[in-house]
């Protein structure tokens, strides 16, 4: 049986790229983002949604559970950064952070928890960031709210360990992808200087951990962190 | 709506009751006690229940509800306290979303 895998924000980046591996994978791959999907395949379903919108977010997981009955992964990819002093960051900013960043994991992980419940299996994967490790400045808000999930995916991992579930959360370093392409060079070059490893991370990379983290064999692997480069809190 | 959303409750409960083997909830009622105060649900069940609630709410009314609320966990007034106060408050959410 195809294993199910709903991934948020897929029409690009991190995401895309995940969705087309695991469609490789033979998995069944649901995707959203805010606009039109940008994967064709016969086993990809695409909904157009903001992750931080209760209502269609619980029209996408009763969608899919009538059509697929299960979903076996969740992904909470779909995230947006910003980097700026927080004396000069808006309010509106803070909003549109956390909405989409912690909301959005929020309301997904709940309501795709309530799938897995049922069938006593589930593998969820949180998103944080090297920048609420280091609390690096210029990313309080935006690492704010990944702090907020590092959290939330340590507390709710024991909230559905009950139901065979696992919860963790990858912390991935600077990639090349459209949510750095406005940070300024030298501001990416001294934070790759605080890894361990001096390098962009890859898609390679993130693959690599969040394989660890949905594998059949890991389940006894919950409430954990990785971040990838060698950072720690 | 209010009986056909009590039957719903009720027909659950029949359900899980004969899953977990028990009597606590055998023969249902408007009365039955659910949640908090000599309930018969823990809150795990009690989250198995919701779940369930979702589903079978969304394919009788082909409307999405989702059954949290900042009283849930309440001894006193939460809305999963017995079969009553939940046949309102899905009543409720019903009329919100139309």
């Amino acid at each position: 049986m195809k294993k199910v895998i709903l991934i948020t924000g897929t029409r690009k980046g991190i995401g895309k790229e995940l969705a087309e591996y695991y469609l490789s994978l033979g998995f069944i791959v649901i995707g959203c983002s805010r606009s039109p999907g940008t994967i064709v395949n016969s086993d990809y379903r695409h909904h157009e949604l903001d992750v931080s919108n209760e209502k269609d977010v619980v029209k996408m997981v009763r969608t899919t559970k009538k059509e697929f009955s299960r979903i076996d992964i969740l992904l909470n990819n779909a995230g947006i950064a910003s980097m700026n002093h927080f004396l000069t960051t808006s309010y509106n900013t803070v909003q549109n952070i956390f909405n989409t960043n912690f909301l959005g994991t929020f309301i997904f992980s709940r309501e795709v928890s309530k799938v897995m419940m049922k069938q006593k299996y589930g593998r969820i994967v949180n998103y944080t960031t090297v920048a609420s490790a280091l609390r690096l400045e210029g990313e309080a808000v935006y690492a704010a709210s990944k702090g907020a999930i590092e959290n939330f995916t340590q507390t709710i991992s024991k909230e559905v360990a009950p139901y065979n579930i696992t919860v963790n959360a990858i912390g991935p370093t600077p990639v090349e992808t459209d949510l750095i392409k406005t940070v300024p060079k030298d501001k990416i070059a001294a934070l790759l200087d605080k890894q361990a490893i001096k390098r962009f991370g890859t898609f390679e990379d993130i693959k690599n951990v969040i394989d660890f983290f949905i594998d059949d064999k890991s389940e006894f692997i919950t409430g954990q962190i990785i971040y990838l480069g060698g950072i720690h809190n | 709506m209010s009986e056909e959303i009590e039957k719903i409750i009720v027909d659950l409960l029949i359900e899980l009751n004969e899953e977990l083997e028990g009597n606590l909830l055998e023969n249902p009622t408007k009365k039955t006690k659910l949640y908090g105060g000599g309930g018969a649900l823990d809150s795990l069940a009690l989250v198995s229940v919701i779940t369930d609630l979702e589903e079978r709410i969304s394919d009788e009314f082909d409307e999405d509800i989702v059954l949290a609320d900042e009283k849930a966990m309440s001894q006193k007034t939460s809305p999963f306290r017995n079969v009553k106060s939940l046949t309102i408050y899905i009543q409720k959410l019903l009329k919100v979303q139309n």
